[in-house]
């Protein structure tokens, strides 16, 4: 660790401050790492792994922010489920033999450095020019030191409507996964609606 | 020295600068679709950072939404994925170019 490091550690005050900094210098470039890992990884199972393991930096990080819920469903829902469905379909679909090598348009990459440079430059810009100072409201304090109960009392009063809407898009997203998942080939069964719509033509 | 909301928000830039990355060089859709996803992580990030910045749950919920349409999003992705696989036994975007002109 650098001495620049050091120094901040030892000038951070109270033992929680000292912890969180030491794993924000440990977990944030990690978080970056793993994330051009999966960028740049030729293998789309070493990326999915790389990602599982950004997304738990961002569990901590959220815990940081204290928003503990949050984190608990980022490790639940991104790492658990939505991860598991990548890996899920990756397996079904066997590993493809990457296409890394060869750029399909001629000058894509070079412009696809200059675009990304640019957005850097411009989000770092905004980000020092109205610099957002302080360490923030103590949210534990703002939620009465229980998070889930708080968010819980937003969600079913000021946020009922889309809390609702959510879980239509919810049942929408399982019918359209089931139906684009059918396979188209095999007889359906005798009588079923979608029977009777295909002999319609 | 301590921690500030503002330096999730750099990291959050970063994070999302990664993903625009992946999304412009990379060619299979799996991983264009984990780039969506790393770049819907960072503003969650960003509206977590912001939240604690103003002492504000509201962020928080909004980061909450965001986790299921992502969720939503991701099922009905990987339903397309299998679906052109099945007709093009190919996961590579430059594949898919039924509507090419």
């Amino acid at each position: 660790m650098s001495p620049l490091h050091a120094g901040a550690i030892l000038a951070a005050t109270t033992s929680a401050e000292r912890a969180e900094l030491v794993l924000f210098i440990i977990l944030a470039p990690l978080a970056v790492v793993t994330a051009l890992g999966m960028v740049l990884n030729r293998h789309a199972v070493y990326s999915a792994l790389l990602l599982v393991i950004n997304f738990f930096c961002l569990a901590a990080f959220y815990v940081f922010l204290q928003a503990q819920f949050l984190a608990a469903v980022q490790v639940i829902v991104y790492a658990g489920a939505i991860m598991v469905l990548f890996l899920f379909v990756l397996m079904l679909l066997g590993i493809s033999r990457e296409d890394m090598l060869h750029e399909t348009i001629r000058g894509q990459r070079p412009a696809a450095a200059v675009l990304v440079a640019l957005l850097l430059a411009g989000t770092i810009w905004a980000l020092f020019t109205h610099p957002f100072s302080g360490v923030g409201a103590d949210l534990n304090a703002v939620a009465g030191n229980d998070n889930v109960r708080a968010i819980g009392r937003l969600l079913f009063t000021r946020y009922v409507f889309a809390f609702e809407a959510t879980g239509l898009l919810l049942v929408v997203a399982a019918v359209g996964a089931l139906v684009l998942g059918k396979r188209a080939g095999r007889p359906l069964p005798r009588g079923s609606a979608a029977q009777r719509e295909e002999q319609v033509p | 020295m301590r921690v500030e909301p503002s330096w999730y928000l750099v990291l959050s830039a970063l994070l999302f600068t990664i993903g625009v990355a992946g999304v412009l060089i990379r060619r299979n859709a799996i991983v264009l679709f984990m780039c969506v996803e790393l770049m819907l992580n960072s503003v969650n990030l960003s509206f977590i950072a912001f939240s604690k910045l103003n002492g504000d749950l509201n962020g928080q919920i909004l980061s909450f939404f965001v986790m299921v349409v992502a969720a939503a999003e991701v099922v009905v992705g990987l339903g397309i994925l299998v679906a052109i696989f099945r007709k093009r036994s190919s996961t590579s975007v430059d594949d898919v170019n039924l509507l090419k002109g």
